[in-house]
């Protein structure tokens, strides 16, 4: 899995972990048009959701069908939906080249690039090290006092909440929230973007919980009994709730 | 040192105005040197619960701006000499309440007084910041249902990030619930939150409940503070109140109901 930071878009990285990903776009067909208008479709479901999206462009399956396609026309496509390209993957050695050409890094699957320039690889692991250290620095967040209502607490990394969260309060989390005591309020996992993250909670009786921009509400939530420990992931773009 | 205890609640009607005159007049029957101040500037209701609202002359909007000193404000209580009352202006709005200047009167008023209660007005404006801003102990009054919980969550939300203690983060308020208005049968029948549910909701440390009572409105109307009643219920759970306050360990009462003489005395349910 490839991890993104935005400190981190002028440079190519790749290393593997869980915690953090941007969204991917797996092109399966060359046909503008047609990524045009599903796209269209797409961020019409969720606009405030893709608006300023970062995304990586998955070009792996088409180049499996050795189908080629212009880097520079889909990367001006996507920008024009409102998303921020933040680099390609599984591309050609000529698309690599295209899309360091307009300053957009190239990044490997699971060590199974495309053969790239001897130059640019080494930059890309010299860049790594660098986003490796930056980020196991990430702002976790532990909170054990209750939060109120009318109370906003955001963490850059994980939020541990060890109090109630009481109902009008708000807690948001770029990584995953833990919540061990009642959740009334609102609880927003993955705020930008990361699908991974997941809210953990030991009683659910919030107003929304959202993990990366997909919501349920309090109606939606109805069919989940108060105090029963529960873990809330995102699958298939829509959240699932089990029992811990 | 004088300790200051905020009376808020964020929602109006719940019983701040009436609690606070029952605080202050408890702690100033024991003893202790107490002012109360009315912060609800503009709409002044403490004065006639306290049935000095003839005697008004200067308000805390005059010593703020220097029109008349604390000592020609301050009134004090017909009924208990240790007992102060600074009334709120009737012609300002809050806006006239500046920190400096509340922080000035409560400097001085520290100096010889033990207890300053701040009756805070309803609301999470100017004067409720105002009343709250120096609090070293805060009395959460809040009836048994979902509105007025929400708003005193809302009040403790402020209290714990907007405080000059959390600004100059001191050891945070001392926060405890007072529960009015309450009445078990309601609770019995479902109509009411009960003191558990109300607790679940805010964790907050039950300093006392106070029974929906005839006879509070009955002090209000006739300008004594209810915990004089001593026979009514509601003047017997204000006085456990402060004591608990002070430091006694007194029982919780008033939280169940009532039951009559047979069933006390044969145990029946």
């Amino acid at each position: 899995m490839t991890i993104e930071s935005p400190s981190a878009k002028k440079t190519a990285l790749e290393f593997k972990s869980t915690s953090l990903t941007t969204p991917a776009l797996v092109l399966l067909s060359p046909d503008l048009d047609s990524i045009d208008q599903q796209l269209a479709e797409k961020v019409g479901q969720a606009p405030e959701f893709f608006k300023n999206s970062p995304l990586l462009i998955d070009l792996q399956k088409l180049n499996a069908k050795e189908i080629n396609i212009q880097v520079e026309a889909i990367i001006a496509l996507v920008r024009q939906h409102g998303f921020m390209p933040i680099g390609i993957r599984g591309g050609n050695e000529q698309q690599n080249q295209q899309a360091l050409a307009i300053n957009l890094p190239v990044h490997s699957i699971h060590g199974q690039n495309a053969p790239l320039l001897e130059k640019p690889a080494t930059k890309a692991v010299v860049a790594d090290k660098s986003v490796v250290e930056a980020n196991q620095s990430v702002e976790n967040k532990l909170i054990t006092q209750p939060i109120r209502s009318g109370q906003r607490v955001y963490a850059k990394g994980d939020l541990i909440v060890t109090a109630t969260v009481s109902a009008g309060a708000e807690i948001m989390a770029e990584g995953n929230i833990h919540v061990y005591g009642s959740l009334r309020g609102r609880a927003l996992a993955g705020v930008l973007g990361n699908p991974e993250s997941r809210i953990f909670c030991s009683d659910l009786q919030a107003e929304l919980v959202s993990v990366a921009g997909i919501y349920k509400l309090k109606d939606d939530l109805a069919g989940y009994p108060p105090q029963i420990p529960v873990h809330i992931s995102l699958k298939d773009q829509t959240l699932d709730i089990k029992n811990i | 040192m004088a300790r200051i205890i905020v009376v808020t609640s964020g929602k109006g009607g719940v019983g701040k105005t009436t609690t606070s005159a029952a605080i202050a007049m408890g702690l100033a029957k024991r003893g202790h040197k107490t002012a109360v101040i009315d912060f609800d500037v503009g709409l002044r209701n403490l004065d006639l619960i306290m049935g000095c609202e003839r005697r008004v002359v200067y308000d805390l909007v005059n010593v703020i701006n220097n029109e008349a000193t604390l000592n020609q404000a301050l009134i004090k209580d017909k009924r208990c000499e240790q007992l102060f009352i600074l009334p709120a202006s009737q012609t300002r709005d809050k806006d006239a309440l500046t920190t400096e200047g509340v922080g000035k009167i409560l400097e001085e008023l520290s100096k010889d007084f033990a207890y300053i209660v701040c009756d805070s007005p309803a609301g999470i404006e100017r004067g409720a910041t105002m009343a709250m801003y120096f609090a070293d102990d805060a009395f959460v009054v809040t009836n048994p249902e979902v509105s007025s919980v929400r708003d005193s969550d809302r009040m403790l939300g402020i209290l714990s990030s907007k405080s000059r203690r959390a600004e100059k983060g001191e050891e945070a308020i001392n926060e405890y619930l007072l529960l009015t208005r309450y009445s078990p049968e309601r609770v019995r029948l479902g109509e009411m939150l009960s003191v558990d549910d109300v607790q679940d909701i805010l964790s907050l440390k039950l300093l006392g409940v106070i029974p929906e009572s005839k006879a509070v409105l009955n002090a209000s109307n006739s300008g004594t503070p209810v915990i004089l009643d001593e026979e009514s219920d509601a003047g017997q759970a204000y006085s456990d109140i402060v004591a608990r306050y002070l430091g006694e360990d007194k029982p919780h009462r008033f939280i169940e109901e009532k039951k009559g003489i047979f069933s006390k005395i044969f145990g029946s349910k």
